[in-house]
């Protein structure tokens, strides 16, 4: 990595007028954001140390259950894998000045998000066993919802950009797509912790 | 690529209010930031050294006679949360942190002024909450490290409301340090270079990638114990098949870390007062830039060496004792730096001087101790013993506040344009010295001869020795005073200061004191040695000229 700033990248942080706008620029708020994912991210990762180590010491007690189905969950991993390129899509539609077409992928990126969300639901209610059953079930329904939290901020999110990319006074264009570059980073981070969180949770 | 903002649109921190008044509004100047969480650290210290005050008294005598025991257990576990989340790490961190780092990266806030406020903004109710749940439900009783069982089966209410305000204040903690870090790393001014940054910058980097790696871990811990309280989940719970050592391992990934969040800020602190007042380079800038990033590293897995009476396997005694053995090893090149760095300089012992100087005292006995308790047998003879609270007061207050009252009569110049008064500081110095290691240093010998720590009621062949103890209480409660009366009266009545009344070649000294709203009135100087003493201040192109030059110059 290198720490150092090229010539263009300080000038265009710094400006000419040397002014304290430098705050603004969309580079440093990106990086920010990434710089928040990786704390968010640990609280992840605290989280599975804690299910993992639960199934390697912590015997179930006497006649508790705790089974998962695969069908739904890989039905979810394929909407929230596709939600990911839709949402590609949508940026890249803006990069072309097709601010429309980039609002009907932004849809569809966040009606997939809520099929997940729904689809989970749907697991939920068919689970045999609830939240305080034993410690995999309330580690499982602790992971899950936390993850599926952050599906509900992400497609929150979405919304927004979607309604901050309407012609023709749009605050969110080709020339300023900061509001959609967060929004999708913060997405596909959100599709990754469950990539993760399938293969731990579901496939282990 | 145009950024610039229409000039219609309000911006920036000069249309906030001015005047006193603006430490009491949500200001986006980074300085007025780094002051309101300096004067709200203090404000928080009292109330932790007041409990501290309650149970020091409490130990005057064997038996449970102040106040009962219950409330013995609140009042330590306030005084210990207090101490570290509103206290040590608010203000080593957001203090200094907020003042100094734009001055040392040549920006005129920093990157993120509103989340900055945020953070700040987090503190106070934070704080109030934790302290009003003494007053509404009762406060929490397990301690600051909250170990369940005793955290789930101890009264619920103020138990949660403990949780609650330790994650408004690890949020507060996890903004901050995404700030330092884009900061430092994203808006240096151009033509500066990572290694010619003052050593507090990568002391703050370093403190703020640990932050990043081990609150959010805190965070998750919280909120399952947490649902274990309130409903009755059962991570934690042996009698649910939970597991308490997994708190435990999750709470300590978070607080050993911790203690480097307390002093890693102030091992930088330390590097910028040094070389000042000794008019020296500060000795071996690039391993101590190492040397911070290797504790990081070490500093991030040596958890498990607090709880080798938790039942760890040999293995793990092992692995995390050795680990923790060679934390000693950057520290030690530290510590000869900075002696170095003294070492046939032009000392100039004043109050700033004296409290780092005793730091490094301090530390190095704290650390001392510290290697040993890393040593198992060691460790399973004094373990939750008062030798264990010997320890850590050597590190947090012979370290850390030390430096905080070190940093104060060093940067109070640069807050307010007035010097402090020197009789008066000495006098501080020298009632905070003795009180302290009156206090902690025989709390050793108590633990060695076996008192537990967190007891209302001891063995009364251990009297005397608690006595002398809380003697010591006394004296650092006293040495409080002339540090209040100096504070506030030279603000008024203090010799003017000047711009740089030490001399100094680090940036801040380079705008006027107390410094304009966006730190300088043209250009920001470009520093590229920080360190370049030997050559008088006006013969310095601190533009142009290269930081080997300046070494050379005048030596
Ligand atoms: C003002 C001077 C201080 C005095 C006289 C004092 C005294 C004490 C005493 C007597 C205890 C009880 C030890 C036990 O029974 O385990 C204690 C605990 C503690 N102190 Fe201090 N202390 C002071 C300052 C500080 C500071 C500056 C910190 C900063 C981090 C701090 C952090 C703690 C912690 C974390 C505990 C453990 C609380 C617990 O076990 O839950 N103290 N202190
Ligand atoms: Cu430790």
């Amino acid at each position: 990595m290198t720490l150092t700033l090229s010539d263009s990248e300080s000038q265009a942080l710094h400006g000419g007028s040397g002014e304290a706008e430098a705050h603004g620029h969309p580079d440093v708020r990106l990086f920010g954001l990434a710089a928040f994912l990786v704390a968010d991210a640990m609280t992840f990762a605290g989280f599975f140390a804690a299910y993992l180590t639960f199934r390697a010491v912590n015997p179930l007690p006497e006649g508790a259950t705790y089974e998962l189905e695969l069908a739904l969950p890989t039905i979810n991993t394929v909407l929230l894998l596709v939600s990911s390129a839709t949402f590609h899509r949508a940026n890249a539609a803006l990069r072309q000045g097709r601010s429309e077409l980039c609002r009907t992928w932004l849809a569809v990126t966040a009606g997939l998000g809520l099929a997940f969300l729904v689809s989970q639901m749907v697991e939920y209610f068919s689970l045999p066993f609830g939240l305080t059953d034993n410690l995999l079930a309330s580690t499982f329904y602790l992971l899950t919802g936390f993850h599926g939290l952050h599906v509900t901020l992400g497609a929150i999110m979405i919304l927004i950009v979607w309604w901050q990319v309407r012609q023709p006074a749009g605050r969110v264009d080709a020339s300023n797509p900061f509001a959609i570059e967060a929004a999708e980073l913060y997405w596909h981070f959100v599709d990754g912790i469950w990539v993760v969180l399938f293969l731990i949770l579901y496939l282990l | 690529m145009t950024i610039a903002v229409p000039s219609s649109q309000p911006q920036g921190p000069s249309l906030q209010p001015v005047g006193w008044l603006r430490y009491l509004s949500f200001s986006l100047d980074h300085k007025v930031i780094g002051l309101q969480y300096l004067v709200a650290g203090f404000l928080f210290y009292f109330v932790g050294g007041a409990l501290a005050g309650v149970i020091r008294t409490e130990l005057i005598s064997p038996m449970a006679d102040l106040v009962p025991r219950d409330t013995y257990n609140e009042v330590l576990t306030l005084h210990g949360t207090i101490m570290i989340f509103l206290w040590i790490v608010p203000v080593v961190n957001g203090a200094f942190g907020n003042y100094l780092i734009p001055f040392y990266v040549g920006a005129r806030d920093m990157a993120f002024p509103r989340l900055n406020a945020v953070a700040f903004w987090l503190i106070p109710p934070g704080g109030l909450l934790l302290i009003s749940s003494y007053f509404l439900t009762g406060a929490a009783q397990s301690g600051w490290t909250a170990y369940p069982p005793l955290s789930i089966t101890t009264p619920a209410a103020g138990q949660v409301l403990w949780i609650v305000s330790v994650l408004l204040l690890g949020g507060s903690s996890i903004f901050g340090a995404i700030n330092f870090i884009a900061t430092i790393l994203k808006l240096r001014r151009p033509g500066l270079g990572m290694m010619q940054l003052p050593m507090y910058c990568w002391a703050m980097l370093g403190t703020s990638l640990l932050v990043l790696l081990s609150t959010p871990v805190l965070a998750g811990t919280l909120i399952m114990l947490s649902f274990d309280i309130v409903a009755h989940t059962g991570f934690f719970n042996p009698g649910e098949g939970g597991n308490v050592v997994v708190y435990q391992h999750l709470f300590w990934f978070y607080s050993h870390p911790a203690v480097y969040i307390m002093v890693l800020p102030v091992f930088g602190l330390v590097s910028e007062i040094l070389p000042v007042h000794s008019r020296k380079p500060l000795f071996g800038y690039s391993t101590m830039v190492y040397s911070i990033m290797a504790i990081v590293f070490l500093g991030l897995i040596v958890w498990a060496h607090h709880m080798f009476t938790s039942g760890t396997p040999p293995w793990m005694r092992l692995f995390f004792t050795i680990a923790t053995a060679f934390i000693a090893v950057p520290t030690g090149i530290k510590f000869f730096n900075w002696l170095a760095t003294l070492w046939g300089g032009k000392i100039a012992l004043n109050s700033a001087m004296l409290f780092s100087c005793a730091f490094i005292v301090h530390f190095v006995f704290g650390g001392i101790t510290g290697v040993a308790l890393a040593q198992v047998p060691f460790d399973v003879h004094v373990h939750d013993t008062y030798f264990v609270v010997g320890h850590f007061h050597y590190i947090v207050y012979g370290g850390s506040v030390f430096v905080i009252f070190s940093a104060i009569y060093h940067w109070y110049p640069k807050f307010t344009g007035r010097l402090l008064n020197e009789p008066l500081g000495r006098l501080h110095f020298l009632l905070t010295f003795l009180g302290f290691n009156l206090c902690f240093a025989p709390q050793h010998w108590l633990g060695l001869n076996g008192m537990p720590r967190r007891v209302a009621e001891y063995d009364p062949q251990f009297t005397l020795v608690n006595q002398l103890s809380s003697v010591g209480a006394l004296l650092m409660a006293l040495s409080t005073l002339p540090f209040l009366w100096n504070v506030i009266a030279s603000l008024w009545q203090g010799a003017r200061a000047g711009d740089n009344p030490w001399n100094a070649r680090t940036p801040e000294w380079l705008t006027s004191s107390p410094p304009p709203v966006e730190n300088w009135h043209g250009e920001a100087p470009l520093v590229l040695e920080p360190y370049g003493y030997g050559v008088p201040i006006d013969q310095l192109d601190l533009s142009t000229a290269s930081g080997r030059d300046l070494w050379s110059g005048g030596r």
